[in-house]
C-alpha cells in the first residue's frame, strides 16, 4: 500500500530554494534511508513533511494515504499517523514527559474515534513501552527532555514513537550524538516497532545507523534533489567512497 | 495638593457620617488613630503618576469615583451557597462581606487553647489593647493605607500562641457583594505568630458579581522568633473592581515567612508587600503569579528591608499577560550597613501572550553592606515557537500547546503553594482562564 508519494517537491527558506524537485514513493512495510552531505536538504525535507512553517513549498505535491499532506497542519499530520523524531529534541521545562504524552496519545485516539485512556490504563501502557527503548522509568516523570543527555533525548523520541504508534516515521539524524550502545538500543527500539503496516524514513549523514536499521532503499540527496537510489549496498558504497562521486551519475537513477 | 479629579471632600463627609454613627465612642484611642489617618489622607491626597511609586499605575479610574466605605451598619447578606465555590477544602474559614465579619458564614471551631481567632471589630470592643499595637506600626504611608485606617472597623484577627502548630490552614474569605452603589471594602487584618508557632493562612478575595467596587485591604503579619508562616493570597475580584492589597510583615529571629500571591481578577490591581527583618537568621520568600487579560493592570510592589545581618530573602514573581493588559513589578531590596551575610535573590519573569500586552519591571537593590550575596534578574518573552511545534508534531493542537506551555510557566509559582486543595483550585482557575482566552481570541 502506498503511504507517501512526493512529486517534484520544491521548498524554500527565506527565499532560498532548498528542495529542488524531490520525487519519492514510500509503501507500507518499507524502510527508506535518505543520505547526503550536510546542507543537502535532508532535514528540510523532514521538516516540510512534518509541517514546519519555516519552509515554503513553492512547487510540487505530497500525498499521504492519498490525502494532500501539505494542506494539513502539524497536529493533523500527527493524528493521521505521521511522526517526526527530531534531530534536536526540544526541552520543555515544567511539562511532565508522561503528562505530555498522555495528552498527545488521547488527541490521536480522539481523532480515531477511540475512548480516552485514563491515568491507570495509560500508566500500564507506558510502562510496557518504556522497555522497548530500555529507558529508566524516572524519565517519565521528568520535564520533557530537560536535562536529558543527547542519548536520552533520542531514546525519548523513540519512546514517544512507541507510544503513538505512527504509520510513517521520519527519523531525522537520530544517530547524531549517540555512542555505540545508545545507537544499538535506539535502533533495536525502531526495529521492534517495524511492521507490515508502517514505514520509516531514516535521514542520516552516516552509514553507521544503517548497520542496525537495515533499509530496503537508500537514496542520496544532493543540492535538494534525490540524485541516486539503490538498495542497502548503496549505503556501504557511500561509506567507502564518500559523496563526491555521486553527482557524476546524477539524474541517472531517480 | 488636591486635584480636581480626586474626591477628597467626599471621603471627609463620609468620615463625619461614620463618626456620628459611633455614638459617643469617638474618644477611644482607636478613634484618635482614625482621625489622625483621615487628616493625613486629606493632606496627602491620592498618589498620581508623577510619583515614582505610581509611575506606571494610573489610578485615576479609582480617584475619580466616590466609593462608600462600608462599616458595620451597612451589612449585606450572602448565603452558604454563595461562599461555597470559594472555600478551600479542609480549611477553617472566616468570611467577610464587603470587609465586615459574618459569624454565620464562618467556621472557626476547634482551635488549640490560647489561639485567638475572630474579628477585629469584636476585639476592638472587648480587648482593644490586643489590636492597637499592630495598627500602622510600619510600612510606607499612602492614601490607601490611610483610608483603610481612617475607616478601620473590621477584619480578621488571628493570634497563635507560643509553640502551637495549626494542622489545618485558616482561610480568610473576603467577598464583595453586588450593591447598586459604589463601595469600598476595607478590611484590616492582624496576624500574630507566637514564638515557634507554625501555621498557614489563605487570603481569598472574590466578587459575587461583576460590579465595580474598591477592595482596599491591609494585613499586618508579625512573626515571633522561630515561627513559620505560609501566607497565600488568591485574588479573583470582579473584573470591574479595583484591588489594593497591602501586607506588612515583621520578622523576628529565625522566623520563616512565605507569601504566594496569585492575581487573576480586578481592573486595576496593586499588591504591596513590605517585609522587614528585625533579628538575625530569618528567611522571607515572596512569590507571585499574575494573569492579565483585556485591559487589566496588575502591579506588584515589594520591599524587603534587610535591617540586620544573616537573613535571606527570595523573590519569584511571574506575569502572564494577554490582550492589552499591563503588568508592573517593582522590587526593592534594602541591605543596610550592618546587614552582613545577607542573601537576597530576586527574579521577575514575564510571558507576553499578545503584541499589545506590556510589562514594566524594575528591580531596585540598595546595598550598604559589603559582605552580601544579592542577585536579581528579569526576563520578558513570548512562547517558544520551537516548543509549540514540538507539541503539535505529537498531535496536540495549537491552543492546547499554548496552554500547556503557559501552564508550565505558571507552575513554577503554583507549586510553591503547599496547601494541596488550594493549589488544585488555582491550577483549575488558571486553565479555565486560558480556555476563556481562546474564546475571546476566536
Amino acid at each position: 500500500m502506498k503511504l507517501l508519494e512526493i512529486n517534484n517537491l520544491h521548498a524554500s527558506v527565506n527565499g532560498n530554494e532548498i528542495l529542488r524537485g524531490i520525487n519519492l514513493t514510500v509503501n507500507a512495510g518499507e524502510v527508506h534511508a535518505i543520505m547526503g552531505p550536510n546542507g543537502s536538504g535532508k532535514s528540510t525535507l523532514a521538516g516540510v513533511l512534518a509541517g514546519r512553517d519555516a519552509y515554503t513549498v513553492t512547487d510540487g505535491q505530497v500525498f499521504y494515504q492519498g490525502k494532500n499532506l501539505l494542506e494539513l497542519n502539524p497536529e493533523e499530520r500527527a493524528r493521521e499517523g505521521l511522526f517526526l523524531a527530531f534531530q534536536y529534541p526540544v526541552e520543555i521545562p515544567g511539562v511532565n514527559n508522561s503528562y505530555f504524552l498522555k495528552e498527545a496519545l488521547n488527541a490521536l485516539r480522539k481523532h480515531k474515534g477511540l475512548d480516552q485512556l485514563d491515568a491507570i490504563d495509560f500508566l500500564a501502557l507506558i510502562k510496557q513501552k518504556v522497555k522497548i527503548v530500555e529507558m529508566d522509568e524516572s524519565f517519565l516523570n521528568r520535564p520533557v527532555n530537560e536535562g536529558f543527555s543527547g542519548g536520552e533525548k533520542k531514546r525519548n523520541e523513540i519512546f514517544h514513537m512507541a507510544v503513538l504508534e505512527p504509520l510513517l516515521s521520519i527519523l531525522d539524524e537520530t544517530d547524531s550524538g549517540l555512542d555505540i550502545d545508545a545507537l544499538r538500543t535506539v535502533s533495536d527500539g525502531v526495529n521492534k516497532l517495524r511492521s507490515e503496516d508502517n514505514a520509516t524514513i531514516v535521514v542520516t549523514h552516516y552509514q553507521r545507523l544503517l548497520n542496525y536499521i537495515v533499509p530496503d532503499f537508500v537514496h542520496v540527496m544532493k543540492d535538494g534533489r534525490l540524485v541516486k537510489s539503490g538498495g542497502k549496498e548503496l549505503a556501504l558504497e557511500l561509506e567507502d567512497r564518500g559523496y563526491d562521486w555521486v553527482h557524476e551519475e546524477a539524474g541517472q537513477t531517480v | 495638593m488636591q486635584l480636581t479629579d480626586q474626591h477628597i471632600p467626599w471621603y471627609q463627609s463620609r468620615f463625619e457620617a461614620f463618626e456620628q454613627g459611633l455614638n459617643g465612642t469617638t474618644s477611644t484611642s482607636m478613634h484618635a488613630i482614625r482621625r489622625k489617618a483621615m487628616q493625613r489622607f486629606v493632606d496627602l491626597g491620592f498618589p498620581t503618576a508623577h510619583q515614582e511609586e505610581w509611575r506606571f499605575t494610573n489610578i485615576v479610574p479609582i480617584t475619580q469615583k466616590e466609593f462608600q466605605p462600608i462599616v458595620r451598619s451597612e451589612i449585606k447578606s450572602a448565603t452558604k451557597i454563595d461562599i461555597q465555590p470559594h472555600l478551600v477544602e479542609h480549611a477553617h474559614h472566616l468570611v467577610f462581606l464587603d470587609g465586615v465579619y459574618s459569624p454565620e458564614l464562618s467556621d472557626i471551631s476547634s482551635f488549640p487553647a490560647g489561639t485567638k481567632v475572630g474579628s477585629v471589630a469584636e476585639q476592638l470592643k472587648s480587648h482593644p489593647e490586643l489590636i492597637l499595637p499592630y495598627i500602622n506600626t510600619m510600612g510606607e504611608e499612602n492614601a490607601f493605607t490611610l483610608l483603610n485606617t481612617a475607616f478601620l472597623w473590621d477584619g480578621a484577627f488571628l493570634s497563635v500562641p507560643k509553640g502551637v502548630l495549626l494542622e489545618s490552614p485558616i482561610q480568610l474569605l473576603f467577598l464583595a457583594t453586588d450593591r447598586a452603589q459604589l463601595f469600598a471594602a476595607q478590611p484590616r487584618n492582624i496576624v500574630i505568630a507566637g514564638k515557634a508557632s507554625q501555621f498557614k493562612i489563605i487570603e481569598t478575595y472574590a466578587g459575587l458579581a461583576e460590579n465595580t467596587y474598591l477592595s482596599n485591604a491591609v494585613t499586618e503579619v508579625v512573626l515571633g522568633d522561630h515561627s513559620i508562616v505560609e501566607h497565600d493570597k488568591m485574588q479573583k475580584e470582579s473584573m470591574n473592581a479595583f484591588h489594593i492589597g497591602t501586607t506588612h510583615v515583621q520578622m523576628s529571629a529565625a522566623s520563616q515567612y512565605t507569601s504566594n500571591v496569585i492575581s487573576l481578577g480586578g481592573f486595576i490591581v496593586r499588591n504591596n508587600i513590605t517585609a522587614r527583618f528585625e533579628a538575625e537568621g530569618a528567611e522571607c520568600i515572596l512569590n507571585g503569579l499574575s494573569l492579565g487579560r483585556d485591559t487589566q493592570l496588575i502591579d506588584n510592589h515589594t520591599v524587603i528591608d534587610h535591617a540586620v545581618p544573616h537573613c535571606s530573602s527570595h523573590e519569584l514573581y511571574k506575569s502572564i499577560l494577554g490582550g492589552a493588559s499591563k503588568g508592573v513589578f517593582n522590587g526593592k531590596v534594602f541591605v543596610r550597613k550592618d546587614a552582613q551575610k545577607t542573601d537576597a535573590k530576586q527574579t521577575n519573569k514575564t510571558l507576553l501572550l499578545s503584541d499589545d500586552a506590556t510589562m514594566h519591571t524594575k528591580p531596585q537593590l540598595e546595598i550598604f553592606a559589603d559582605d552580601v550575596k544579592c542577585t536579581h534578574g528579569a526576563t520578558i518573552g513570548q512562547l517558544d515557537e520551537e516548543q509549540i511545534f514540538y507539541l503539535r508534531s505529537r498531535g496536540i493542537n495549537l491552543d492546547a500547546a499554548r496552554d500547556i506551555l503557559t501552564s508550565a510557566f505558571a507552575n513554577d509559582v503554583i507549586n510553591r503553594i503547599s496547601i494541596d486543595p488550594l493549589r488544585r483550585m488555582v491550577e483549575h482557575m488558571i486553565l479555565d482562564r486560558l480556555k476563556k482566552n481562546h474564546k475571546t481570541s476566536a
